[in-house]
């Protein structure tokens, strides 16, 4: 392989190319036309996991700094497209690779209209969502970030439910809403730092302390809403119900975690004098999410929304974890958002998979799936368990390294988050026996059919991660390490210039 | 002797409109048959000559008159804006008006007199200069708001247009009068060596001209509160006028407003930039609350336009180099963004009749794909929402804004922009989740061209090649300060 292969360039654009090439020649919307979308984009995804691949092989992670990167003059010289990896976002690139053709196969029976539409909407998805994790320019991630809207707005509001639109624009507005407010305290960076180049502006001090609350809280309304954290988190169980499944799956897996890595590349390194002022409060927001949403989660009759909820406070172990600054914390958290990209997308492809069959979500409208569906009850057990947190489970090592970060730091912080952990038992085991176990009494499950050998192929990779990474987390946490280690370095030294100004300024 | 020859052919785009207009009339006028078709081929050839003659010449920057008509970068990338506007709204108008029975000769001789009369704005250096260029503009759409004289809406149009921009024009005249007499000249060189002297840039006779002057301008850029006929205006105006109102004058407009401001009331920034900064506040928030409402979707354009005049405002309430350059990036964003929506706009034809309804662009994914992507495209783009176009014209006017403190400005512009992103997203929700209407008729090619090709510039060329446009404006706003 040739080393300087624009590799990060490459997985991000491939999609689009793909995109491109079923935009050019599928023509129509028949039988061979809808083919031949599907095929194109699976193949597209697969190629691209593929390529992938080649990243985290390559990755050296010894080494803290970024990787594989490229730079290209953009907007005069100091605007640049620049993309780059670390040990913080590798893994989230792999994770995006990793879903999406899964999420074309989860597709593949259940889109009927529009199939053409609809992958070319998915396949600039990635690029977007890829973009976010590679861009190394503050305003190139910016683009990628909220470019992101545009397709998921239209997937939602095309193959979404009944208040579809309802879902749509809100979705769209309210993280809108939250991102234009970064994008002035971007602003407000270029003009100090003369540059949006994130590798500069990660540089310890860039920031006055006095600025630093400002960007903090701008940026903070941004990922706050993306995370989704307690109280903005509305937009989340709307927009997932409607979804259709793969764009759930994309919405948990993927989206959600732009607001914990915009955290952990933005905030606390750039900000650190007001990430220390200020995690008491997102502490208190993790907090509350853990216990409320889990709380809601019990209440809840659609089975969508109630792993919508459960995300809300599983997130809200990430934001804990991540602002606790310590080695467990962050790794706990990075590992946290990696586990739960793989266990609620396949939680909700565990619902598609019914609700292809019987078209409702509601919980009461199922019961007794064991006796028809045993394969099915096998992976959805795997899954609830991971959801829970068991130990042997992928669930299991980023719940209790964030909750170490917490003990470490506030031990009050830490029990309240551990009540957590047992709500999630309560809602997740509690959901698993309404739908699962039981009699099966009703005459339109009788006949339900168990998984088919595509929706097998579509499980399969993700029953085996989430077990084989509870077990063996090292391939997910080594690669973080040394990133992580630098992220604490850099937060303690700007703490200190910050204190070393203050203590200047003092007469 | 050769300065003079190096004057005249400064001015030569504009003398080239003027006698072209002039033929145009003599051969319409003795010609036995119709020659519209002809004469808006000739005048479509001589906007597009003119624009390169403009481009052609050198980036000196030249006065004629003693300084009454400045000819320098600034002017020559507005010019261009406004030469191209008006050649691409005058091939849009071709069909419309055969359709309509109208495609008279005055139709082009008029647009080619209006846009003389803008070339004369954008270069004005002294009142009446302005004032000149302003009514000669002015003169010409009031005739072409009202040019289906057959038509009731369009004939109230103009008549609304017309009174309201007298009394503008009033206003203005009023204003100009109380600087000249308060500082002894309307050159704008010494209006501003007059309000920088020390202690004149509080006289209340400057700053009440000021005001007045500044209210006759934000009359023809329609900020609010001087909009209310715009709604009114692009509604009952023929479809390709509006497109041409919403395109060339805007632009026009907003050059004089920058080159008085800049080069005239450079000492007293402080008093006209408050007065801007309101406008700008009030216009992001009546485009954005206005176009909620609305049903027509020419009237929601207006709203639009509106809405992104105070966008443009924002950049000149920075009042520095960069928010110049901010705002002529986007004033031609802007424009690309409006010629390509109207280009959808005038598509949208069912049996040989124009409709205006939003409702009627319901399913148009299903029926055009290609129409409802690139119209989608550039709603997003006039949204604001990246990586379209539309974002980068808003980071530009946004960014000298925060470098120069207006926290209050930005925050209230961006978050109108979310509001107003939700009358976007409707459209777009129309065409993309709604159930399919008949299907338009095939479109002219020469609109489908201009719909593909402004949908491409805002999406992809324009996000992946942005940096020659942001140097020429960075070039172009260098020669006001």
């Amino acid at each position: 392989m040739v080393t300087n292969w624009p590799i990060l360039s490459t997985v991000t654009f491939l999609p689009l190319l793909g995109a491109v090439l079923i935009m050019l020649t599928v023509r129509g919307d028949d039988k061979d036309a809808r083919r031949n979308a599907r095929w194109t984009a699976i193949w597209t995804t697969l190629i691209t996991f593929g390529v992938s691949l080649a990243i985290w092989w390559d990755f050296d992670q010894t080494n803290p700094g970024f990787q594989f990167v490229e730079r290209h003059d953009w907007i005069g010289s100091s605007i640049a497209y620049k993309l780059g990896v670390d040990g913080i976002s590798m893994l989230f690139i792999i994770l995006t690779t990793f879903l999406m053709p899964l999420c074309i196969l989860a597709s593949w029976e259940a889109i009927e209209t529009r199939v053409k539409e609809y992958m070319i909407a998915f396949l600039v998805l990635e690029t977007l969502m890829l973009g976010v994790f590679s861009a190394l320019d503050l305003l190139l991630f910016y683009l990628f970030f909220e470019g992101g809207l545009i397709p998921m707005f239209l997937i939602i509001g095309i193959w979404g439910g009944k208040r579809r639109v309802y879902a749509s624009f809100k979705f769209f507005l309210y993280t809108l809403l939250g991102s234009v407010l970064m994008l002035l305290a971007l602003m407000a960076m270029y003009w100090q730092a003369g540059t949006t180049d994130i590798e500069t502006l990660l540089k310890p001090g860039t920031f006055p302390a006095a600025m630093q609350t400002w960007l903090w809280l701008a940026f903070f309304a941004s990922f706050a809403v993306k995370m989704p954290m307690w109280p903005v988190h509305t937009w989340l169980p709307d927009a997932h119900v409607e979804a259709p499944t793969a764009g759930s799956v994309i919405l948990a897996g993927i989206l959600l975690k732009m607001g914990g890595y915009g955290f952990l590349r933005f905030s606390i390194p750039m900000f650190p004098v007001a990430s220390e002022a200020l995690a008491p409060l997102v502490f208190a927001l993790s907090v509350i999410a853990i216990i409320y949403t889990s709380l809601v989660a019990l209440a809840q009759e659609d089975v969508k929304k109630l792993i919508a909820y459960s995300s809300v406070a599983h997130m809200g172990f990430v934001t804990m974890g991540v602002f606790t600054i310590t080695v467990q914390g962050l790794q706990g958290g990075i590992f946290q958002m990696l586990s739960h990209g793989l266990v609620s997308a396949a939680l909700f492809l565990c619902v598609g998979i019914v609700y292809d069959r019987m078209h409702t979500r509601e919980i009461a409208a199922y019961g007794g799936l064991v006796e028809r569906m045993p394969i099915y009850a096998f992976c959805f057990m795997v899954f609830t368990m991971a959801n829970v947190g068991l130990p042997g489970t992928s669930g299991f090592v980023g719940e209790f390294l964030t909750l170490i970060g917490a003990f470490r730091v506030n031990s009050w912080v830490a029990f309240l988050a551990t009540t957590g952990v047992i709500l999630s038992a309560a809602y997740a085991l509690w959901l698993y026996r309404r739908m699962i176990f039981g009699k099966l009494e009703r005459a339109s499950l009788k006949s339900i059919a168990d998984m088919n050998l595509r929706e097998i192929v579509v499980m399969a990779p993700l029953v085996i991660l989430t077990i084989l990474f509870g077990f063996w987390p090292a391939p997910l946490l080594d690669p973080t390490a040394a990133a992580v280690t630098k992220l604490i370095a850099d937060y303690e030294t700007g703490l200190q210039l910050a204190k070393a100004a203050t203590l200047a300024m003092a007469p | 002797m050769f300065e003079l020859l190096m004057q005249l052919e400064s001015v030569h785009p504009e003398l080239l409109l003027v006698v072209t207009a002039m033929a145009l009339l003599m051969l319409g006028a003795f010609q036995r048959e119709e020659v519209g078709p002809l004469a808006s081929w000739i005048a479509i050839l001589t906007l597009a000559v003119a624009a390169v003659m403009v481009a052609r010449f050198g980036d000196q920057t030249i006065e004629l008159s003693g300084g009454a008509y400045i000819v320098d970068g600034f002017g020559r990338f507005l010019k261009i804006l406004v030469l191209g506007g008006a050649a691409v709204t005058l091939l849009m108008s071709l069909d419309y008006f055969r359709e309509a029975g109208i495609l008279k000769f005055e139709y082009p001789v008029l647009v080619l007199l209006a846009t003389t009369g803008m070339m004369a704005m954008i270069s004005a250096g002294d009142l009446i200069t302005l004032y000149l260029g302003l009514e000669m503009q002015s003169l010409a759409l009031y005739v072409i708001a009202a040019f289906r004289r057959n038509s009731l809406r369009s004939s109230e149009a103009g008549l609304k247009y017309f009174v309201l921009g007298a009394l503008s024009s009033g206003m203005l005249l009023y204003g100009a009068s109380l600087i000249y007499g308060f500082t002894g000249s309307t050159h704008f060189r010494e209006i501003a060596a007059a309000v920088s002297a020390p202690g004149a840039g509080s006289s209340i006779g400057i700053i009440f001209g000021l005001v007045f002057l500044i209210a006759g301008l934000a009359f023809k850029v329609a900020a609010v509160p001087f909009h209310m006929w715009v709604p009114d205006v692009y509604e009952g105006a023929p479809t390709p006028v509006t497109a041409f109102f919403a395109a060339a004058p805007k632009i026009a407009a907003m050059a004089l407003f920058i080159r008085t401001m800049q080069e005239a009331f450079p000492g007293i920034e402080a008093q006209w930039q408050q007065i801007v900064v309101f406008l700008a506040i009030a216009s992001m928030l009546l485009g954005a609350f206005g176009a909620i409402g609305q049903h027509n979707i020419k009237r929601l354009m207006a709203y639009s336009s509106i809405g992104h005049v105070g966008y443009a405002l924002v950049g000149l309430a920075a009042a520095s180099p960069e928010g110049t350059s901010g705002v002529l990036v986007y004033l031609a964003i802007y424009l690309v963004m409006t010629l390509g929506t109207f280009a959808a706009i005038l598509s949208m034809r069912r049996a040989d009749v124009m409709v205006e309804e939003i409702d009627e662009l319901s399913g148009l994914a299903r029926t055009n794909l290609p129409m409802a992507a690139l119209l989608a495209i550039l709603l997003f783009s006039l949204a604001g929402i990246p990586p379209m176009a539309g974002f980068f014209a808003k980071f530009y006017v946004f960014l000298p804004a925060i470098k120069e403190g207006l926290y209050g400005l930005a925050v209230i512009g961006v978050v109108a922009s979310v509001i107003g992103a939700y009358y976007y997203l409707r459209i777009v929700k129309i065409m993309f989740f709604d159930e399919p209407a008949e299907a338009f008729q095939p479109a002219p090619g020469s609109l489908r061209a201009v719909l593909v090709l402004a949908g491409l510039i805002v999406f992809p060329i324009y996000a992946v090649f942005p940096g020659p446009l942001v140097s020429a404006a960075e070039a172009a706003a260098k020669s006001l300060f």
